[in-house]
């Protein structure tokens, strides 16, 4: 399978602090990737890196995405790529519609326009893989959204742009069981529908079971300590990170 | 490929035109008694009216200019010339006016504004209105909409104009009120009768095209009981180099039980120094609507007022204010509870970009009488970036214990994690900007007709075709 996501040597710095001290991580198209770790390991820092966040300084490796070194892109051109951030805190954005956003993200992503009947159509049909309800659509982005309704919001937008490469930041942090389900759901479709890579950042497993894991990579202090397969996620589940700490 | 979208300054390439003035029509710059009677005899001002604005000359004379807010010493009185004559007088047809002033307006799109099922067209070149037309049904409705100074010389209306033409801001008021009153031309005169909803909207240009020119339109308007009007007031300006003032005067009287909604988009150009006056005064009842919009002037001091003088009476402001560079817009509301159950809302936000400076003051008083008023204003910022400036200048006088008051004000900056947020869905950095600031200014885009949030959203160089749905 081809390279789609490969991550050499990469270190980063927050507010001139190292966090990630060289990292090695390669997804292939189509595959499924899971990062657990302690809180503090830098497994946000990993996926707000790929996603080209300037709160973080990338100080020595690279980002190779579908074969271009995108390691210094801005975060728009990342996503025009084909690589997709599921954030944590969702932000609040007044004053725009969910609808009105996602048509502009995207067209700005196609680079085509959309008739707004047509996109309506899209919306609506990713908006009941998750069961979410219709008037969404026409509420502020994420405004007064409980955590939950972000978190949906988020897949829904993963659903509708449907990127090569989704990075989930914690997209089950704070959910109760039937949200994590729903939103496991719509995860299980983007795979399905697209047969795009995930590389997901979680503590719980219950977000995975509905998907093939092909990898999982451990992190602690800033370095992957530890990699295997779909096992070590039962490992860790049982007997914690203290091991590889 | 997407049409691109960015948060620019203003862009006044559509406006910045202008004709070659003919030097003749040029009066002496000065502001002299004699130069006011020649206004007053070539306007054949009625007798009281000339008096008036003699009356007003010697008030301007003694009073200090405004010392509290921005500076305004880049205005010099003596070199504004305070009226030029157009070159013919009013046009009842559009292909009567002449051909420059018909591209000017052209450009600005106001005969196409017009098709589009707009109630009526009064549209101000430089002193006086040389375009006018009011659709034949309004017409019928018995709604009156004509230039102030056919009004005054009409004997159905003469009266009227005189029991309420500046009586609600009376030259005593400040300077350049008292200047408008001396120097005052061409502007509107609305009158709604009793029972008489219009539901179309009226809407008036004013413009200013020589320099160095003044403009001091005077807008009146009557609604009698139980009736609504929309009134909308667009402004442009072409850029000159030269200090240009807009001291223009904004009085509406609003009958019981009935709503006047005045909207203004006002676009000077960046040398104007804009200190306009407006005021409503509210019956039992009744409701006036602002709805305003700032976005050019190099200063601006504007702050509408509203006297709720009846018992439930009403008044709502909804603003937005956009410095950019070399701007300093201050701006905000009055309002006056002065019966019983009176209420109001003021919604207000303001935008300052590239060392831009936006001021809101409010000002809301509640007097004894005003037992079981209610009064809410909320006012957000957001500054583009670290060289602009935004304050919050809050005033509020309560003399009865039996009242409701809140205030509500937020400063803030764009955040770099919501700007982050969407260029992660694939927005560019000036897209997802733009993306925040129209969301920002909705409170007021969502108030407008259609073509006017258009409009807005054209002078702010925004394009929404994405963000409105």
């Amino acid at each position: 399978m081809a390279e789609l996501l490969k991550i050499t040597g990469l270190r980063v710095d927050a507010e001139d602090k190292e966090i990630l001290h060289g990292i090695d991580l390669t997804v292939n198209e189509g595959e499924t990737h899971v990062i657990m770790g302690p809180n503090g390991a830098g497994k946000s820092t990993l996926g707000a890196a790929v996603m080209g966040s300037p709160e973080y300084r990338i100080t020595g490796g690279s980002i190779i995405f579908g074969g271009a070194d995108i390691t210094s892109e801005t975060p728009d051109k990342r996503a025009g790529r084909g690589i997709f951030l599921s954030f944590q805190n969702p932000i609040e954005i007044p004053g725009i519609t969910l609808s009105a956003f996602l048509r502009s993200a995207y067209e700005a992503i196609t680079g085509e326009r959309i008739k707004l009947f047509e996109f309506r159509k899209k919306l609506s049909a990713a908006m009941d893989v998750l069961q979410m309800d219709k008037a969404y659509a026409d509420r502020e982005l994420n405004v007064g959204f409980s955590g939950g309704e972000k978190k949906k919001a988020e897949i829904l937008q993963l659903l509708v742009l449907r990127p090569k490469l989704a990075v989930l930041d914690e997209t089950d942090s704070g959910l109760d069981v039937d949200a994590v389900k729903t939103v496991s759901a719509g995860i299980k479709a983007y795979r399905e529908q697209t047969g795009g890579s995930l590389l997901i950042i979680t503590h719980n497993t219950k977000i995975l079971e509905a998907l093939t894991v092909d990898k999982t990579h451990i992190i602690a202090d800033g370095k992957i300590a530890v990699e295997g397969g779909a096992e070590l996620i039962d490992e860790i589940s049982a007997n914690g990170f203290e091991k590889y700490i | 490929m997407k049409e691109k979208t960015q948060v620019a300054d203003i862009d006044r390439s559509l406006y910045d035109f202008r004709y070659e003035e003919d030097e003749s029509s040029f009066l002496d710059s000065g502001i002299t008694p004699d130069i006011i009677r020649e206004i007053s005899a070539e306007k054949g001002d009625p007798a009281w009216m000339t008096e008036f604005r003699l009356r007003s000359l010697e008030i301007y004379n003694r009073a200090e200019m405004p010392q509290w807010g921005p500076d305004i010493s880049g205005l010099d009185m003596d070199r504004i010339v305070t009226y030029i004559r157009p070159k013919k007088g009013m046009q009842s047809d559009w292909n009567d006016v002449p051909d420059d002033i018909k591209e000017t307006f052209e450009k600005l799109g106001i005969p196409q504004a017009e098709r589009e099922s707009l109630a009526g067209v009064g549209a101000q070149y430089d002193s006086e209105l040389v375009y006018h037309n009011v659709r034949r049904e309004v017409a019928e409705s018995g709604v009156v909409y004509t230039d102030l100074e056919s009004a005054m010389h009409d004997e159905r209306y003469a009266d009227m104009i005189r029991s309420h033409f500046m009586k609600l801001v009376p030259p005593s008021d400040h300077k350049f009120a008292a200047l408008h009153g001396a120097v005052w031309s061409g502007g509107s005169f609305v009158y709604v009768p009793a029972g008489v909803h219009l539901e179309i909207p009226l809407q008036s240009y004013f413009r200013l095209n020589a320099r160095g020119a003044g403009q001091f339109e005077h807008t009146l308007i009557i609604v009698e009981e139980n009736a609504y009007l929309h009134f909308i007031e667009g402004c442009s300006a072409p850029k000159y180099y030269e200090a240009s003032l807009h001291a223009g005067c904004v009085e509406l009287y609003v009958g019981r039980n009935s709503t006047l909604r005045y909207s203004t988009i006002e676009n000077w150009s960046k040398n104007m120094y804009n200190l306009n006056t407006k005021r409503a005064v509210v019956a039992e009842g009744g409701k006036v609507e602002w709805v305003s919009g700032s976005f050019g002037s190099h200063v601006s001091y504007l702050y509408p007022m509203s006297i709720l003088n009846g018992r439930g009476a009403r008044a709502e402001f909804t603003g937005i204010t956009f410095a950019g560079e070399g701007q300093n817009l201050d701006t905000g509301a009055k309002i006056v509870h002065n019966a019983p159950e009176t209420s109001s809302y003021m919604n207000t936000r303001s935008i300052s970009k590239s060392g831009g400076i936006s001021t809101f003051r409010s000002a809301v008083t509640i007097n004894e009488n005003a037992v079981g008023s209610k009064s809410a204003v909320s006012c957000e910022s957001l500054m583009l970036d670290s060289i602009s400036r935004s304050d919050t200048i809050p005033a509020m006088v309560v003399k009865t214990d039996k009242a409701d008051v809140g205030h509500e004000a937020r400063i803030g900056r764009i955040s770099d994690e919501a700007v982050f947020y969407l260029m992660s869905r694939g927005l560019d950095e000036n897209a997802a900007k733009a993306l925040i600031v129209s969301g920002f200014a909705e409170n007021v885009s969502k108030e407008l007709p259609l073509e006017y949030a258009v409009e807005m959203n054209n002078l702010i160089n925004l394009e929404m075709k994405g963000s409105i749905g």
